[in-house]
């Protein structure tokens, strides 16, 4: 009897690797850091995320797997990898002060979002539907932490509560799905259930299964009918992690999303395509419309980012290469969007007061002409103006739409767009064209100044908006990796 | 006893805690509702893993059974904090974010 060992592979994790380590180090220096120098924690969380960064790049073009087939280094993840890397950087970027004004200054808030960014790395680089499992798990536990983090505050745990009732309710399903194709095909391996669907493609029990995947990835990204919990999640949480879990989640679970659908599912494409662009219609317009009728801008934004995964299930119509590359092109430019936008709420706060109420950036402009000026690109880049990254993004899904044949889904999620640029702007009127109201202009308390981290990331932010607005053709070089099959 | 009969039964088990989660108030049954979902899932892998004489569908259910340790521990975490600040932990009681 011969026992095989599978081939551990460990060069290809090695980012996820880092960060882990990074979290355990966070967790351990908590216990010996005073709590006037809780930010050292931060920096030390950038430091390691940076590392993996650079992993990251390190293992471009690698194609390779890991754990037996279970992890992929293929460009697709590792595109996604940097996204998320990129979104969880500017997020504790945002966070250092934010935790300080609000008075949470834990060491275990930094421990959290590095736990969270190994679980989406795990989900956005995984092939095999367990191992998908394994990532949301251990991206959603620290979230659901995250959303209740100010725990003396109603609605941050209202949201928690929220957030980790519906999010384990939509992991069951999600589970249901992966017993039922495992049931229908004997395998969770992506590529080997596209095998025995190839070879056997009826059966209720995997359309069953396919189905309940559907609705756990519904969940998790916030599509229409499964969105509700979004807007009182994102509005009740911390800015700080409203801003990162809006982005990073997106981006992983978009990743196990795309994989599942075009490696293990193409078989089907017959009976999801349609299904899928119904999704996607409801989900933009009805994200669209519903954020007209907001007045708090995080409600607003949970709504736009309902939206915009709306948008990128385009993508997810349009399938193939060109599918893939628009959905992760978007993703950046959507992580760098929605961030400065989250970033430029907290930097226009007053300590803990926050401008909730689209009426209070009533001549903000004239206060923090940086921050009002950051806010104004990002939602101009959200609402598809060019030359802004958002416009680049629109443009690829909606082509990629056209020449496969969905002219009628752009065209939709055109005039989608186009509704969406009065909401957009309702926020920068008020910046630039009314007079601050009594309660934000008594100049007596309210900072001017800007601390210098959420500064460094609006800069940042901003200037890769212009940057993928401006010079888009590198990152979708980048963009059009393929999966490793 | 076939297959099918296990997956009927894992399928009403999965209805019936699903349907827990949607009627029920109390956050604590909610989440014996999705403990019963859990549940009705691993007797699928269970059932699965039985008929296609592979054992992977067994230890996927060691997976789940840990998982479901770990959402335990999280969400009585928020349950009680949320339980400290409001002496309640009806849901419909907690409603300050109107969806």
């Amino acid at each position: 009897m011969s026992l095989s060992v599978p081939d551990l592979n460990l060069r290809i994790v090695v980012p996820a690797l880092i960060v882990s380590i990074t979290a355990l180090v966070v967790l351990l220096g908590e216990l010996v850091t005073p709590a006037a120098r809780k930010r050292w924690l931060g920096y030390t969380s950038l430091i390691g995320l940076l590392i993996a960064v650079g992993a990251t790049f390190g293992l471009w073009d690698a194609h390779a797997t890991a754990f037996g087939g279970m992890i992929a280094a293929d460009n697709f993840g590792l595109f996604l990898t940097l996204v998320i890397l990129l979104g969880a950087l500017l997020s504790v970027l945002l966070s250092v002060d934010f935790l300080r004004a609000h008075q949470v200054e834990h060491g275990e808030y930094y421990m959290l979002v590095l736990s969270a960014v190994v679980g989406m790395i795990v989900m956005a680089t995984a092939t095999d539907l367990i191992v998908i499992f394994l990532g949301l798990e251990l991206l959603s536990l620290p979230l659901y932490i995250l959303a209740a983090f100010k725990r003396e505050d109603g609605p941050s745990l209202e949201a928690g509560l929220k957030y980790f009732l519906l999010g384990a309710f939509s992991s069951a399903f999600f589970l249901y799905g992966i017993a039922f194709v495992f049931g229908a095909t004997g395998a969770t391996n992506l590529t080997k259930i596209a095998a025995a669907i190839a070879k056997n493609p009826s059966g209720d029990l995997l359309l069953v299964g396919a189905g309940l995947l559907l609705v756990g990835f519904a969940f998790k990204v916030a599509l229409v009918p499964f969105h509700w919990w979004t807007p009182d999640v994102y509005a009740g949480a911390p800015t700080a992690v409203t801003a990162f879990m809006s982005v990073a989640v997106k981006a992983a679970a978009f990743g196990a999303f795309f994989r599942a659908f075009f490696v293990a599912l193409p078989g089907l494409a017959m009976d999801w395509r349609a299904l899928v662009a119904l999704i996607a219609v409801l989900t933009m317009t009805l994200g669209n419309v519903a954020a007209l009728l907001q007045s708090n801008i995080k409600r607003m934004l949970a709504y736009s980012s309902i939206a915009h995964a709306g948008y990128i299930l385009v993508a997810l119509v349009a399938m193939g290469a060109q599918g893939s590359s628009s959905a992760l092109f978007y993703l950046l430019a959507y992580t760098l969007t929605n961030l400065g936008a989250f970033g430029a709420v907290i930097a226009l706060s007053d300590g803990a007061r926050e401008r909730l109420e689209i009426g209070d950036y009533a001549g903000a402009a004239q206060k923090q002409p940086f921050a009002a000026a950051a806010l104004t690109i990002c939602l101009l880049s959200l609402a598809g103006f060019p030359p802004f990254a958002g416009f680049v993004g629109k443009f690829l899904i909606f082509s990629a739409a056209v020449e496969t044949g969905w002219a009628w889904l752009a065209v939709i999620g055109v005039l989608n767009s186009l509704v969406s640029v009065y909401f957009y702007l309702r926020p920068v009127v008020q910046m630039y064209m009314t007079e601050a109201q009594p309660g934000w202009d008594g100049s007596a308390t309210l900072t001017t100044r800007i601390a210098p981290l959420v500064a460094l990331a609006l800069a940042i932010a901003v200037v890769g908006v212009l940057a993928l607005g401006l010079f888009p053709t590198p990152a979708i070089a980048l963009a059009t990796g393929g999966f490793v099959r | 006893m076939t297959v099918n009969h296990f997956v009927i039964l894992s399928a009403l088990l999965f209805g019936i805690g699903a349907l827990g989660v949607l009627v029920r108030r109390n956050p604590l049954i909610m989440f014996m509702g999705i403990e019963l979902m859990l549940n009705a899932v691993n007797l699928a892998f269970v059932a699965f893993s039985r008929f296609l004489q592979s054992l992977d569908g067994q230890v996927f259910v060691f997976l789940v059974l840990t998982v479901a340790a770990a959402e335990v521990a999280v969400g009585l975490a928020i349950i009680v904090a949320l339980f400290r600040t409001r002496a309640t932990v009806d849901v419909d009681e907690v409603s300050g974010l109107k969806g």
